[in-house]
C-alpha cells in the first residue's frame, strides 16, 4: 500500500503529495496498532465543549427509554447491582491521539438491555450538563460498550466524566460520552453534538470516520 | 507558506496562502499534514487566528506553540520556512466558533497559546464592524510569551466594543504594579462582562486552565450553556 490520500476522491485527483522539505518524523513504534491518522499519547488528553458538571452519586439516575415511549431507570445501587468488569482497551479521539491500554471499570450495557425490550436501530445519548452523541444500538451490545465508573483503579474523575461516563472505546473517543444520563432508543438516526456540527454519525477510527464530508 | 512570524521563544504564527480555502468561521482549525521521505505522515491540528472569510484564495494564518515532546510542533517552530509547501485541511470544527451575527456580548478567556482562536474573534468582529461588546481576557507567564500581544494591545485601545486585559502568571510587565498572579475569582469578577448581561464565554487554553477558568464563570453565575470551551492537553 502506497500512502496516499483519502480513498474515494474523483478519479485522476488521487495523488501522493511530496514529501514534507525537513520533516522526518519519529514515531514509527507500534504503528500496526494505530489506526490510520492517529499518534501515540501517554497523557490522557481532556476535551469537553463545555464546563465540567459536578454530578453527585446520591442524585445520579441513568435512564433507558425505548422507541414505545417505555423507561428504565437505574440509580447509583442500582447501577452496582449489574455485573462488573475490568476492561483494558485502547482509546482513539477525532483529535488524533490514541492511548494504548487505558484500565478500566465498568457495566457492560448489555446487563441494562437485558431487561429492555427493544427493536430500535439508533441510540441517542444524552448527558448530565447537555451534551449528546448518536450510535447504532448494535454498537452498544456485545461486549464493546459499558458504562464505566473507576479509571486506573480510581473512581472516574469528573473531567474524565465522573461519577460514570458511556465507554465505547471501538469508536472514537467522542461517542464516549462523559457524565451519561440517559439512552433514547428510536427507528430514526437523531444526529447528536458533534454528529450535528460536522462529525461522522458512526465514527469508526479504523475506517477514520472522522468528519461527515 | 509565505510568511513565518515568531511570537516568542517557542511558539510562530505561519501564514499559509491557500488557492482554494472553502472560508473559516472565527475560533475554527486546520490540520496540518507533514510527509516523510519514506510516506510516514503525522497530522496535527492549528487554530486559526485569521479573521473569518468567504471561499476563494486566501491567506491564513495559525498559531504553533512548541510542545517539549512534539513531533511535529518543533518542526513548524523551528524547521519550516517561506517557500515549503505543506498539506492542509480545513477549516474544521463547528462549534466553538463565533460569527458577527450572533446575537449578544462575548466575553473571550484564553490561556497561553489558547489565545489564538479567540485573535480570530477579535479579528472577525473588527473586520464586521460588529456592534457587539467583545472583551478578551489574556492568562500567560510573561509579556515575552504572549502571542499576538501587540495587536491585542493596539485593538484593546483603538476597536470599538472591544477591551482587553492580561493576567501575568510568572512575570508583569515593567511598571505593572501589579504582582504576577494566576487568575482567580476576584480578578476574573473585574475582568469579564457580568453574567447579567448574558455574555457567550469562549475559554481556550490548557485543560488545567479552562476547568479552573469555567467552574469560576459558573460559580460568578454565568450559565453552563452560555459557555464554550476548547482544552488542550491533558489530565491526571
Amino acid at each position: 500500500m502506497s500512502a496516499e490520500g483519502p480513498a474515494g476522491g474523483p478519479a485522476g485527483e488521487l495523488r501522493v503529495p511530496p514529501a514534507t522539505r525537513g520533516f522526518t518524523g519519529r514515531r514509527r513504534e507500534r504503528t500496526e496498532e494505530l489506526p490510520p491518522g492517529q499518534y501515540r499519547t501517554d497523557d490522557f488528553p481532556v476535551l469537553s465543549a463545555g464546563p465540567t458538571p459536578r454530578v453527585d452519586t446520591g442524585e445520579w439516575r441513568f435512564t433507558i427509554t425505548t422507541e414505545t415511549g417505555s423507561s428504565h431507570h437505574w440509580d447509583w445501587n442500582g447501577l452496582h447491582r449489574l455485573p462488573r468488569t475490568e476492561v483494558v482497551t485502547d482509546l482513539h479521539c477525532v483529535t488524533r491521539w490514541s492511548k494504548f491500554g487505558t484500565r478500566w471499570s465498568g457495566h457492560p450495557l448489555d446487563a441494562f438491555f437485558a431487561s429492555v425490550s427493544t427493536s430500535a436501530e439508533h441510540a441517542l445519548v444524552t448527558c448530565y450538563g447537555g451534551y449528546t452523541t448518536n450510535l447504532p444500538v448494535a454498537d452498544l451490545l456485545g461486549g464493546r460498550a459499558w458504562i464505566a465508573t473507576g479509571y486506573d483503579g480510581e473512581p472516574l474523575a469528573p473531567v474524565h466524566g465522573g461519577p460514570a461516563r458511556l465507554l465505547v472505546p471501538h469508536l472514537y473517543l467522542w461517542k464516549s460520552a462523559k457524565w451519561v444520563r440517559s439512552l433514547t432508543l428510536s427507528t430514526a438516526e437523531q444526529l447528536g453534538f458533534w454528529e450535528g456540527v460536522g462529525y461522522h454519525a458512526h465514527g469508526d477510527p479504523w475506517r477514520e470516520q472522522r468528519y461527515a464530508l | 507558506m509565505v510568511q513565518v512570524r515568531p511570537e516568542s521563544d517557542t511558539a510562530r504564527t505561519l501564514v499559509l496562502e491557500v488557492p482554494d480555502w472553502p472560508g473559516h468561521l472565527a475560533g475554527q482549525h486546520l490540520d496540518v499534514r507533514l510527509t516523510a521521505p519514506d510516506g510516514y505522515r503525522a497530522v496535527r491540528s492549528y487554530s486559526l487566528a485569521s479573521a473569518a472569510t468567504g471561499p476563494g484564495p486566501a491567506r491564513v494564518e495559525v498559531g504553533v506553540q512548541e510542545l517539549g515532546e512534539g513531533e511535529v510542533s518543533p518542526f513548524l517552530v523551528h524547521e519550516v520556512r517561506p517557500g515549503d509547501v505543506l498539506e492542509v485541511t480545513g477549516p474544521l470544527g463547528g462549534w466553538f466558533v463565533w460569527r458577527p451575527g450572533d446575537p449578544g456580548p462575548v466575553q473571550l478567556v484564553g490561556g497561553g497559546s489558547g489565545v489564538v482562536p479567540l485573535v480570530s474573534v477579535v479579528r472577525t468582529h473588527a473586520a464586521a464592524g460588529s456592534p457587539v461588546p467583545l472583551r478578551l481576557l489574556l492568562s500567560a507567564r510573561t509579556p515575552a510569551t504572549a502571542m499576538h500581544l501587540p495587536e491585542l494591545l493596539r485593538r484593546g485601545a483603538d476597536q470599538p466594543g472591544f477591551s482587553f486585559e492580561a493576567v501575568w502568571t510568572r512575570q508583569a510587565p515593567e511598571g505593572d504594579r501589579r504582582p504576577p498572579a494566576r487568575l482567580d475569582a476576584a480578578r476574573l469578577a473585574r475582568a469579564v462582562l457580568p453574567a447579567e448581561q448574558g455574555p457567550t464565554c469562549y475559554v481556550c487554553g490548557p485543560t488545567a486552565f479552562v476547568e479552573t477558568v469555567a467552574d469560576l464563570l459558573l460559580a460568578a453565575g454565568h450559565r453552563a450553556g452560555r459557555i464554550r470551551t476548547e482544552r488542550f492537553g491533558a489530565a491526571r
